[in-house]
């Protein structure tokens, strides 16, 4: 038992803008409405001929362009996925917190604006780097030849391309796009990375440090080499016959989970400084948790000890008991062990009253957004708060009875809605917690 | 106000050396580890030179006997990290899973009271392997073919091959190794990833979360893909082709005549910890010691569309404001600083915003503290850069003795930062910088810890 952070005269940390790209759409309310109406955003992999993968399938982002979202294109020329996904989430944010009007004041202090995003690194540009592996490799000796594969990646490879690879890359395009001088940090923890985000940019926010945070992620693995790597470690569905049933978690026939792709963001700051400009609030970010497993980079502790810790700790950075919290948005991958372990910490949790907590995962239609899945899960928390109807988990026809509790199948939910617990675990064994409460508590 | 936290332990691990020892000595010394690119033929680079480790390096005999089979998923990034992770507890007289010997009753604390926010890079897929697989999917005509790829070339591939170059990789190892349960993080902000995880570092203990926290960065770019991405940032020195210079001598920082870095790989683990809880360890073990307390720290990011924030502002703007929220968190004014250990990377694009900003922070006093950079030493080493230049500043504020300056001749105007001898001196307090590619600052300052 860690001793509790909450502490009562500490800055209050809300949430006051969102945005979002992902397989379903690209702005809030209609992507909203599909997850709560349980669409699937699961589709054909067409950016490359998967026709001889083991999966051949993924949820991906359709029909978008980031240049509308900013304002000089010419800054962000040659931009990779991650970064064109990061820059149309935070447009989004930034207009719906209100800050464009504040700047338009002059009432920004950019010194004071700060980013933390958990994005992945930068798709690589496959072509000229298998190109030139392939041009240097010495069959003779086994091995790739500096001097040939030198040659060969200096004539084929652009510049912009390489060094938009760094993960570190859409930090730096939203800083440049919303002129964001204070502290800034991007971290990779895997698919727990944006939840990290949110909750360490929370802590500069209670240090301090920044009266304005952006945070959130962006990521892509739908490339050839990111499919191949999932892949290899039987980590994806297969079920290529049927891809939009395919993400099921929780379902006794679970065989993997689905790759999406896409950001989101949010703008989270004091609740000082909201209040002085007068900004909508649409959530408070009252608890963060993490942990490690320390177990096995290959595995999740069985009993999911890491996820334990996680939640208790975010629990007591909250001053809150389980007892208050009435809806977890599990991570929930669809994967055999994932979908076990989060089930049993839960239960060891919320004991007798784990069952009555409503727990679903929206993985189950917008596939894995890895980095970014957590912070698009966060959104969907905020969003159920202020609609008071958490969204489904669908494709659950088949329920594993070691998954006993209520994941909210196949249709969304009314219900009275105030503090949900939001769990992101990283491949490697690095687990979030986020508790998200309405704001006001009581209204 | 947050808990005050110290500096118990360093763990280098560079081309000065691996472990603390060796590299205080080299920098102390003034040695330059920089040579010819040993790891392979890079005579075709525009820079051809590197600065490796100690060719003795074996990061497997740092990893425990039971944990051995991993290393096999370790691309070097994760076996250095390992590596300083195992120096960095030892050096503390930390107990954990792994230093523990026969006899100890129990880890000097529990694995949920320890953390870990270690910073790494884009770490390169080891080509020999990688192509050896992409070379069964030829098509006829000796090109790339996907359907055999997806059919046959990726199924040479090892199954667990992507897990050795997740960057997340470096602090799970070593959750794993030392039985770390408390947070955990990876920071991949280049150059800045292990400066920034220090700070957070020290959030965390701060804050509560953790009594302990091994944190820090690592990063090899010494690999044909890596060394590539690098040279296309425009910050390494090129060398004319047969071209006789001493490569000691290549990377000049803060000297009118400097060209540019050379990289390096490797970095550091340091262990922070929660003042009140080393003290209470220090009662029961008196060997154990501080270096230094963490009184100020602050991050920020540049804005300089000229150059898409591949290099500072002119002026240095956002390392000022970082340097200056560090200073004003100490509780210090800036002449109380006695050494900066500086980013110094050698290329003047970095170096000269960076004069400029220690100019604004300092104003005339700059020209009375002694300036240093680790780059014409070890080299330029990506993630890992902070986290070495902070196991230099904590040995020399505790050793009250200010390390060997090398190839500044001609320093830019009003600062000390000559080319000179290591020498003793009265170190109250020492700021640390680090800026990376894409415009992240650090600054942090280190303050003498009185035992």
């Amino acid at each position: 038992m860690s001793p509790t952070m909450h502490s009562p005269d500490r800055p209050r940390i809300v949430v006051t803008g969102i945005g979002w790209v992902t397989p379903l759409g690209h702005a809030i309310e209609p992507v909203w409405q599909r997850l709560l109406a349980g669409e699937s955003g699961v589709g054909p992999i067409t950016r490359f001929d998967a026709s001889t993968f083991p999966t051949r399938f993924c949820a991906r982002v359709l029909d978008y362009d980031w240049r509308p979202y900013v304002r000089d294109a010419a800054l962000h020329e040659g931009v990779l996925p991650n970064t064109a996904f990061a820059l149309g989430a935070a447009a989004q944010a930034w207009q719906s917190a209100g800050l464009d009007r504040l700047d338009a004041d002059g009432g920004l202090d950019r010194d004071r604006l700060g980013l933390y995003l958990g994005c992945g690194e930068g798709v690589i540009d496959f072509d000229s780097y298998v190109g030139s592996n392939l041009a240097g490799w010495d069959a003779e000796h086994n091995r790739v030849d500096p001097q040939r594969w030198y040659a060969a990646a200096n004539a084929s490879m652009q510049p912009v391309t390489e060094i938009e690879q760094e993960a570190n890359m859409p930090l730096s395009h939203l800083a440049m796009e919303f002129d964001a001088r204070g502290p800034s940090y991007n971290c990779l923890t895997a698919c727990a990375a944006s939840t990290q985000a949110i909750g360490e940019a929370t802590e500069v926010l209670r240090l301090g440090d920044a009266d304005v945070m952006i945070t959130g992620g962006a990521h892509t693995m739908i490339h050839p080499l990111g499919v191949t790597g999932f892949n290899r470690l039987t980590a994806l569905s297969t079920r290529n016959e049927s891809p939009q049933t395919a993400s099921r978690p929780f379902s006794a026939d679970r065989d993997g989970f689905v790759l999406g792709e896409g950001a989101g963001i949010v703008i989270l700051e004091t609740l000082e400084h909201a209040q002085k400009r007068n900004a909508a609030i649409l959530a408070e970010v009252l608890g963060y948790g993490a942990s490690a497993d320390a177990y096995r980079v290959t595995d999740m502790h069985p009993e999911g000890r890491g996820p334990l810790a996680a939640m208790q700790q975010a629990l007591d950075d909250a001053g809150l008991s389980p007892a208050d919290i009435d809806y977890i948005s599990v991570h929930g991958t669809s994967t055999h062990e994932n979908d076990h372990a989060e089930t049993r910490a839960i239960k060891r949790l919320f004991g007798q009253r784990a069952a009555k907590v409503p727990a679903s995962s929206i993985k189950s239609m917008l596939g894995h957004l890895i980095a970014a899945a957590g912070v698009v899960e966060a959104i969907a928390c905020v969003l159920a708060i202020r609609d008071q109807t958490v969204p489904p988990t669908i494709n659950l026809h088949n329920p594993d009875p070691e998954c006993d509790l209520d994941y909210v199948p196949h249709t969304a939910r009314k219900m009275t809605l105030r503090t949900c617990l939001s769990n992101n675990y990283g491949f490697g064994g690095q687990n979030n917690t986020l508790i998200l409460r309405r704001y006001p508590p009581q209204s | 106000m947050t808990r005050s936290v110290v500096i118990t332990g360093l763990g280098p691990v560079c081309g000065l050396g691996i472990g603390i020892e060796p590299t205080w000595q080299g920098a102390v010394e003034g040695r330059s580890a920089i040579g010819p690119c040993r790891a392979f033929d890079a005579s075709a680079y525009p820079c051809p030179f590197a600065a490796e480790l100690p060719e003795d390096f074996r990061g497997r005999d740092f990893v425990p006997r039971s944990y051995r089979k991993a290393t096999k998923i370790m691309a070097r990034d994760i076996e250095m990290a390992v590596a300083a992770a195992d120096l960095a507890a030892r050096d503390a007289r930390l107990t954990t899973r792994a230093t523990a010997e026969q006899g100890d009753a129990q880890t000097s604390y529990p694995p949920h009271r320890m953390g870990a926010q270690i910073g790494a890079g884009l770490i390169a897929a080891d080509l020999d392997e990688l192509t050896a697989a992409l070379d069964k999917a030829r098509d006829e005509r000796g090109g790339f073919d996907m359907k055999k790829w997806g059919a046959e070339g990726m199924h040479e591939l090892t199954p667990l091959w992507l897990l050795k170059y997740l960057p997340n990789m470096l602090a799970c190892h070593v959750t794993i190794v030392h039985d770390t349960q408390g947070p955990s993080n990876t920071i991949t902000c280049t150059e800045s990833s292990a400066g920034l995880s220090v700070g957070e570092a020290r959030r965390v203990i701060g804050r509560g979360a953790a009594e302990v926290c091994f944190c820090g960065g690592l990063e090899s770019r010494i690999n044909l893909m890596s060394l590539m991405r690098q040279t296309f940032t425009g910050r390494y020195i090129q060398v004319e082709p047969g071209a006789t210079t001493d490569p000691a001598t290549l990377v000049r920082p803060f000297d009118r005549q400097a060209a540019g870095s050379v990289p390096g790989e490797g970095g550091a683990i340091l262990i922070l910890e929660a003042e009140e809880a080393f003290k209470q360890r220090r009662d029961a073990d008196p060997e154990a010691r501080a270096y230094a307390r963490i009184s100020g720290f602050a991050a920020s990011q540049t804005v300089h569309p000229a150059t898409r924030n591949r290099t500072p502002d002119p002026e240095g703007l956002a390392i000022a404001a970082a340097a200056r929220r560090a200073i004003a968190q100490a509780g210090i004014t800036p002449d109380q600083i006695d050494l900066i250990v500086a980013f110094g990377c050698g290329h003047p694009d970095y170096d000269r915003p960076e004069a400029a900003a220690l100019h604004s922070v300092f104003g005339p006093a700059i020209g009375r503290i002694r300036i240093c950079s680790t780059k014409p030493m070890v080299g330029l080493l990506g993630a890992g850069a902070g986290g070495l230049d902070l196991c230099i500043a904590a040995r020399a504020i505790a050793q009250q003795k200010l390390p060997a300056v090398l190839n500044c001749d001609d320093p830019l105007d009003g600062l000390d930062a000559a080319t000179g001898p290591a020498r003793d001196a009265d170190i109250r307090n020492a700021l640390v910088l680090s800026t990376g590619l894409g415009g992240q600052n650090t600054a942090c300052v280190l303050q003498r810890f009185d035992h």
